[in-house]
């Protein structure tokens, strides 16, 4: 279980993003998170996934607080695939930093054998987020942070990846928060969504 | 307005691997592509990524790389489209809002780069600079965001000054790739409501998008695009309920892809895939 305890955050003094956030993240849960650009969703993905450190309050898993190294059991997914890979690496690299998919779960990403040897930039913003998403469900990962990460895609493509993220999720209990402005997409993957305004979370 | 005539595109490209590696070989982006853009009209072009649709705005405003292969005619307004009338009216009679909001000079503020536009297109400079102020205004940019940097502005204002400077140029045809991606839908309805107003202006405005639920509400025809070839051209009421007045599998499994939906794969567009693989 993931839990934020009122969690406060700010970049700068007078301005609060986050105010007192309180969030439970059980395995195997989906669930959706909305709000207006600027309102603080990836803040609070990243404070999640320990990408932030909270000015007040404290993120735990299973009651203790994230480990400071080896492999991060909350993963955060980000929005530009592009900019969360090393450009001088090749996808085989990129792909295997942290543990090898098998065949079957590279076919079910729709990872093909053939961008294994090329690198990050011949490949579409479609197919590298396949890639990095697939990087993220190694074997101790528990939790995933999903931070706008079809909105560059097509439909088809976009369906797709969350089918593929569904089937693994399911298979492995993962909780996993999405975050979008797509209500319709939030409302098709999770059966609980929140809101985020005014650095307040509400039922949605 | 503008026709397109079986136009072909082919890009080179280098093997990897060891066989042959320094043959050039080449790779057909857009395969015999015909297509009419009519004044007053949003045209929106959907298509999955490597569809060919920002290539085809690229061909359209002759900014291809230089290795282009192209085949096929442009005409616009009657006349065939070449280099040369490319250039002469690029900027003026044909504008192109870049989907890379890195196509703003970072060292020049925002006021400054659309009067340049606004210059270009053969404006006076005095004219230009209140012309410039006038647009920005016209897209809800204060008088902060005008005197900002590239840097300085948020993705949606961005998109706004790139419109804004399309807009000052008083182009006829207005090609807007990808203008929605990665705004909120508060910021995205503004982006996608100053395209309308272009078309209702009398101007042609073509909308490449991957996004075709958003695209929808503001096209006219919606053309759809895959692997270099058109699929199908439709007008933008043919998408809703089951896509039954949509004829070919693909924009029909592209539609009911949609979260508000079905959000299924129908086992046409399986089919197709596992085909197309093959």
């Amino acid at each position: 279980m993931l839990n934020a305890h009122r969690l406060g955050f700010r970049f700068s003094p007078d301005t609060p993003i986050l105010e007192d956030i309180s969030l439970t993240l059980k395995a195997g849960q989906w669930l959706g998170l909305s709000g207006d650009s600027g309102a603080g969703k990836s803040t609070l993905g990243k404070l999640l996934a320990g990408y932030l450190m909270p000015q007040t309050g404290y993120v735990t898993l299973e009651g203790a607080a994230l480990p400071k190294n080896g492999v991060q059991p909350v993963q955060w997914l980000p929005q530009s695939p592009e900019l969360a890979v090393n450009p001088r690496w090749r996808v085989a690299k990129i792909l295997r930093e942290a543990w090898t998919p098998s065949d079957a779960q590279c076919q079910a990403f729709g990872v093909k054998p053939k961008w294994l040897s090329r690198f990050p930039q011949s490949l579409s913003g479609g197919e590298l987020q396949r890639v990095c998403v697939l990087r993220a469900l190694a074997p101790e990962v528990r939790f995933l942070v999903a931070d706008e990460i079809s909105t560059m895609l097509d439909p088809i493509t976009q369906l797709e990846l969350w089918q593929a993220l569904k089937q693994e999720a399911q298979l492995r209990q993962l909780g996993v928060l999405v975050i979008s402005h797509d209500t319709a997409l939030l409302e098709r993957l999770c059966p609980q969504r929140l809101h985020l305004s005014g650095g307040q979370l509400k039922p949605y | 307005m503008l026709t397109i005539d079986r136009l072909t595109l082919q890009l080179p490209y280098y093997a990897d691997g060891y066989t042959a590696w320094w043959k050039r070989r080449w790779a057909t982006c857009l395969d015999a592509f015909s297509l009419t853009f009519s004044p007053g009209e949003v045209h929106a072009v959907v298509g999955a990524s490597g569809a060919g649709k920002s290539l085809l705005a690229y061909a359209i405003m002759g900014l291809l790389p230089t290795p282009a292969r192209l085949n096929g005619q442009l005409y616009y307004q009657g006349k065939p489209l070449d280099a040369s009338r490319q250039r002469r009216l690029r900027g003026r009679e044909l504008a192109l809002i870049p989907q890379s909001l890195s196509a703003l000079d970072p060292l020049v503020r925002t006021q400054r780069q659309v009067a340049w536009a606004a210059q270009r297109a053969g404006q006076p400079s005095a004219h230009a600079w209140h012309a410039s102020q006038q647009a920005l205004t016209h897209y809800q940019l204060d008088a902060r965001a005008q005197q900002a940097y590239a840097h300085e502005l948020s993705g949606g204002m961005a998109r706004r000054v790139l419109t804004a400077m399309a807009h000052v140029s008083q182009a006829r045809l207005v090609i807007a790739d990808e203008p929605s991606v990665g705004l909120d839908p508060h910021q995205r309805q503004r982006v996608l409501g100053a395209l309308r107003e272009l078309a209702d202006q009398g101007k042609t405005v073509i909308l490449i998008t991957h996004d075709l639920r958003h695209a929808l509400p503001i096209a006219d025809h919606v053309t759809i695009m895959r692997g270099g070839k058109l699929i199908e051209t439709a007008p933008s009421s043919a998408f809703q309920g089951s896509g039954a007045a949509l004829t070919s599998a693909y924009s029909q499994a592209l539609w009911l892809a949609l979260p508000d939906n079905a959000f299924a794969t129908t086992t046409i567009s399986r089919r197709e895939q596992e085909t197309n693989v093959a």
